[in-house]
């Protein structure tokens, strides 16, 4: 049922990646529980703007959960309180009249922070360049049933591809680890006769650039998996450890 | 060399040498009940495993493990302390599914080491290494039952020895699946079998420590 509440948000505020960052709270009142979470902060922004303040940055695109652009670290959960959604697809509903509710960036040192609630995630796109696509020759489309693939495979491989790239498996590591997400990236094309050509050297490639990049130790708190908003399952990180495994000891 | 220089190997050696040493307490536990049935049994295992070659080999070895396992341990631990970067979250809840153990792992192997200490001294100390030296004419390294019997029939050290067995409890139930997903050995339907055996064989290995302990700390 609609009903408007009177919240009070906790947000951290940071000019730049050198400058020194505080939580600054602003209340707001008669927020719509129909609203969402990125809705609510736009009419933050709204407020901060017409009283002549800087709005609060933080990042967002597809508001659809598909894109993996939103972030924030809301009240101790990536993605806030809700199970198995993003940012932009958390509801005002999930909150009560009076809540203090506190917003922080991905903290990573993988992720250093641009502005406020906006984090640098260009990490991820390095490590994809590292090996994360498979080689075609141009040509003429081939046929989709050419090719026969495993039904349990194929939805393996499906399931693995729902990762959108938001970071927040990094964001609710303890070890500030990237593995679901490379695992994922890695399993997606691992898993198909396509993606198997190239599997131990995308396997490899990837393994070191995220290592390179100064994310940590996978030490298999499963933390990832509980935050991820597309429910990716570790059983990938253990498939990347036998990718990576393979490869070496074949080496 | 991979082991070294990636994130993947580091873990590898962890696992692996964690994997040994729960070997090496699974015997070590075994030969431990046998104390609670028969006294001159027990000694005859002690002599049997005294200062002769191949229990020095075997020593040596487990030493190794150890000794690689805590390095990598601390090695690992600093590298994802500085990944997790300078700044801590403000408001921060573990999810459900996230054991607690997982969280500890290095906690709870610092209490683990420091009952190693404590039991190296009052048993190993005495035993092998008094028998290779001769340190301690006193103690006679081949009476192990008796070594027991005055050391753990002490019930505060039993509790202290009780508590340590806890810590490595809490370390396994959580490093036994563990160690089999770094090693890759692991999918959607052994996820939660691996971790059951986990359960089951680390409290069946910390209970078969556990009886000696409160048979001579507090029936005996
Ligand atoms: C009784 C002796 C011990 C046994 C049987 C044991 C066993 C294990 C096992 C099986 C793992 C899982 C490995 C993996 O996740 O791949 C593990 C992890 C770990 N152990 Fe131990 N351990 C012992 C003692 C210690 C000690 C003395 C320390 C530290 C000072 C320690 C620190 C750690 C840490 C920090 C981890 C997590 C590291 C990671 O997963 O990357 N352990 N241990
Ligand atoms: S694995 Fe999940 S949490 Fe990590 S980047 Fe992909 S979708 Fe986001
Ligand atoms: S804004 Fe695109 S996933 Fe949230």
């Amino acid at each position: 049922m609609e009903k408007n509440i009177n919240i009070t948000l906790r947000i951290w505020r940071q000019k730049g990646p050198k400058e020194k960052g505080a939580f600054k709270e602003y209340s707001l009142q008669n927020i719509s529980t129909e609203s969402s979470f990125l809705e609510m902060l736009d009419v933050l922004n709204e407020q901060l703007i017409n009283n002549g303040e800087d709005p609060v940055v933080f990042d967002h695109d597809c508001r659809e959960g598909i894109c993996g652009m939103c972030s924030l670290y809301i009240n101790g959960h990536p993605h806030g309180p809700d199970e198995d959604v993003t940012t932009c697809q958390l509801h005002m509903r999930k909150f009560n009249d009076g809540d203090v509710i506190t917003v922080e960036p991905w903290r990573s040192a993988g992720f250093p922070v641009i502005r406020d609630l906006m984090v640098d995630r260009s990490a991820f796109d390095k490590i994809m360049q590292a090996g994360g696509y498979i080689s075609v020759n141009t040509g003429g489309v081939p046929d989709a049933n050419a090719i026969p693939i495993p039904k349990a495979n194929a939805d393996e491989a499906m399931d693995a591809a729902t990762c959108i790239g938001c970071g927040a498996c990094v964001a609710a590591c303890k070890n500030g680890s990237a593995m679901l997400f490379v695992s994922a990236k890695v399993s997606q094309l691992a898993l198909l006769p396509q993606g198997r050509i190239e599997a131990a050297r995308r396997a490899k490639a990837m393994l070191s650039k995220m290592d390179e990049l100064g994310f940590g130790n996978c030490t298999n708190t499963g933390a990832c998996e509980a935050e991820c908003p597309k429910n990716i399952s570790i059983t990938n990180i253990a498939r990347l450890n036998r990718e990576f495994i393979k490869a070496k000891l074949k080496d | 060399m991979w082991l070294l220089n990636s994130s993947i190997g580091k873990k590898v050696v962890m696992s692996l040498t964690g994997l040994f040493l729960i070997l090496f307490l699974t015997f070590h536990m075994s030969m431990n009940l046998v104390a609670i049935f028969s006294a001159e049994g027990y000694n005859a295992v002690c002599e049997f495993l005294g200062a002769n070659w191949y229990a020095l080999a075997g020593t040596a070895v487990i030493a190794a493990g150890a000794v690689l396992h805590i390095l990598f341990a601390l090695w690992l631990t600093y590298i994802n302390r500085r990944a997790r970067g300078k700044d801590r979250y403000k408001v921060s809840e573990r999810p459900k599914e996230v054991e607690w153990a997982s969280q500890n792992m290095l906690v709870l192997g610092i209490i683990v080491v420091i009952g190693i200490a404590l039991h190296l001294y009052q048993f190993w100390f005495k035993m092998q290494f008094n028998e290779i030296t001769g340190i301690l004419p006193e103690v006679n390294p081949h009476d192990g039952y008796a070594l027991i019997a005055e050391t753990l029939g002490n019930p505060i050290m039993a509790v202290i020895y009780l508590v340590w067995f806890a810590a490595i409890w809490f370390h396994l139930t959580h490093g036994f699946w563990s160690a089999i997903q770094t090693l890759g050995w692991n999918n959607k339907i052994w996820l939660s079998r691996w971790k059951c055996i986990s359960n089951i064989y680390t409290t069946i290995l910390c209970l078969g420590f556990a009886v000696v302990a409160i048979y001579f700390g507090f029936i005996a």
